[in-house]
C-alpha cells in the first residue's frame, strides 16, 4: 500500500486568476485568430507555466539533413506486447472504467508508420497520476501504474487497454480542472515528426474551460485530438472502445526514395 | 496532405512514464569513447527548469546513423544513437555518449509549460555547415557545444536574449 502523501501544492505555479478570468484570456486569443492553425501556440499566457518557457525569437527554418532523415528504431526487444495492457500490471484489477484505445499512426500523406515505438501514460479513474507531485486529495490505486508501451503494427496501428482516467485539478488558477485525457508519446520514420500529445473523450465539459487544450487555438485542430467512441472496438462484458489516429507532421521522404 | 494531429505540453507528471534506466547512457562510461554531454535549462528569468525531458538522437562515431533497436533496453555493446534524459531539480541533464562522425547531434526539447516540442541542435566544437553558417553571428554559438573538463558542455535557454536557436523543418 502506497503511503498517503501530504496534502501539499501540486505545483508552484500562482493561482491568482479566477476561472472567469482565465476564460476571458482564452477568448480574447481565439477571437484574434486569423487563419488556420495546426499546432498550439507556443506563447499562450492563459497557460500560466508556457509564460517564462516560450521561445521569443522566431523558429529557424531548416532542411533535415543526415541523422534528421531518420527516426530510433525500437525493435520486440525494447518492448514486451503485455506493456500494452495497463490492467494486468499488479496482482488485482485496478477500478474504473475498462477501455481499449486503438487507432493507427499516420504520417502526412496518410501512409502507416510500422514497427515504432508509442507510449502512454495518465492518471487513474479518480484522477490521481501516480507521481510524487500529483498530491490532490484522490485516492491512488494500488493495481494501476497508469504508464503503457507498444511497437505500431505493420499497418501502423496501436491498441491500448486500460482505464478511463478522471479528470483532476491543477494550480493554473482558482478552480483549474483538466479535461480526461491519456498523454500519447509517437515517433515518426523520421526525427522532425516527434511529438507529444494527449488524446480526450467527446463531449468534455472542461474543454472550453482548459487552458491547454484551448492553446491549439483553432477548433478544427484541436477536436482531432478526441476520440471516437467505437462499438466496434468495445468488446461484450469486458470494455468499452475508442479509436483515436495520430498524423503526424510531413511524409516520410525515405519511404518516397525507397518506393 | 492529412492534416496533423497537434502537439500539447507534456505536462508535469511524466517523470514516472517516460525516463527509464539506461536512458541518458547511449554508451558505459567505461567506453573508450565516452564523453559526457551535459548542462543545464533555463527559463526566461535564467531560472533552472527541473521538469523537463530531453532526447538526442546522433550518428556513431563514423557518421553512420544506426538502424538497430534497444535503446529503452541497452544491451551495453549496441550503440544505438538515441537517448532520453530528464532534467534533476536544478535544471541540469547529463547524457553518456560519442562525438558523432558529424557536424550536429539532433536534441528534442519538452517541458511542463512547454506547449509544444522544440527541435534544435546541438553541434559540436568547431564544427560548420551552411545552416550554422547562415545563422545571425549573435545567435550561432547558441547551437555550439564547448568543451569542458568533462566533456561536452550545451545549455538549453528556452527564452531571452541567449535564447538557443530552435528549429522548425517544412511541413510543420
Amino acid at each position: 500500500m502506497t503511503e498517503a502523501p501530504p496534502r501539499v501544492a501540486a505545483s508552484s505555479d500562482a493561482a491568482a486568476a479566477t476561472q472567469a478570468e482565465i476564460s476571458a484570456e482564452i477568448a480574447g486569443i481565439a477571437a484574434s485568430r486569423t487563419t488556420a492553425e495546426h499546432q498550439p501556440r507556443l506563447d499562450y499566457a492563459p497557460y500560466r507555466s508556457s509564460i517564462l518557457r516560450h521561445p521569443t525569437k522566431a523558429l529557424q527554418q531548416a532542411d533535415p539533413e543526415a541523422v534528421e532523415l531518420y527516426a530510433p528504431v525500437f525493435g520486440h526487444q525494447d518492448v514486451d506486447p503485455l506493456e500494452a495492457d495497463l490492467t494486468i500490471q499488479h496482482r488485482g484489477e485496478p477500478i474504473g472504467e475498462r477501455m481499449v484505445v486503438t487507432g493507427r499512426v499516420l504520417d502526412g500523406a496518410g501512409r502507416p508508420v510500422a514497427n515504432q515505438l508509442v507510449e502512454v501514460w495518465q492518471a487513474n479513474a479518480a484522477g490521481r497520476y501516480l507521481h510524487q507531485r500529483d498530491q490532490h486529495p484522490a485516492p491512488l490505486d494500488p493495481n494501476f501504474t497508469g504508464v503503457g508501451r507498444c511497437l505500431t503494427g505493420p499497418d501502423g496501428t496501436y491498441r491500448f487497454t486500460t482505464i478511463k482516467p478522471g479528470p483532476y485539478p491543477w494550480r493554473n488558477h482558482q478552480n483549474a480542472w483538466r479535461p480526461a485525457h491519456l498523454h500519447f508519446s509517437v515517433f515518426g520514420s523520421e526525427f522532425t515528426q516527434r511529438m507529444i500529445t494527449q488524446m480526450y473523450f467527446p463531449g468534455d465539459p472542461l474543454f472550453d474551460l482548459d487552458p491547454i487544450y484551448q492553446s491549439i487555438v483553432d477548433p478544427r485542430a484541436r477536436e482531432r485530438l478526441v476520440a471516437t467512441y467505437d462499438h466496434d472496438v468495445t468488446r461484450p462484458e469486458l470494455s468499452t472502445g475508442y479509436r483515436w489516429d495520430i498524423v503526424l507532421t510531413g511524409a516520410d521522404r525515405t519511404w518516397t526514395e525507397s518506393s | 496532405m492529412t492534416a496533423p494531429t497537434p502537439g500539447q505540453t507534456v505536462g508535469p507528471f511524466f517523470g514516472y512514464a517516460l525516463p527509464y534506466d539506461g536512458g541518458p547512457a547511449l554508451v558505459p562510461r567505461s567506453h573508450p569513447d565516452a564523453v559526457r554531454l551535459h548542462g543545464v535549462v533555463l527559463d526566461g528569468a535564467g531560472a533552472p527548469v527541473p521538469d523537463a525531458l530531453l532526447e538526442i538522437w546522433q550518428a556513431d562515431r563514423a557518421g553512420v546513423v544506426p538502424r538497430v533497436g534497444g535503446s529503452l533496453r541497452r544491451d551495453g555493446y549496441t550503440f544505438t544513437g538515441w537517448g532520453r534524459a530528464s532534467t534533476d531539480n536544478v535544471g541540469r541533464y547529463s547524457f553518456t555518449t560519442v562525438e558523432p562522425g558529424a557536424p550536429f547531434i539532433a536534441l528534442t526539447v519538452f517541458a511542463r509549460g512547454l506547449m509544444n516540442r522544440l527541435f534544435t541542435r546541438i553541434y559540436l566544437p568547431g564544427a560548420t555547415d551552411a545552416f550554422l553558417d547562415a545563422l545571425p553571428a549573435d545567435r550561432r554559438d547558441t547551437l555550439v557545444a564547448a568543451r569542458d573538463a568533462d566533456g561536452l558542455r550545451f545549455d538549453v535557454v528556452l527564452q531571452g536574449d541567449r535564447e538557443t536557436v530552435f528549429l522548425t523543418y517544412p511541413g510543420h
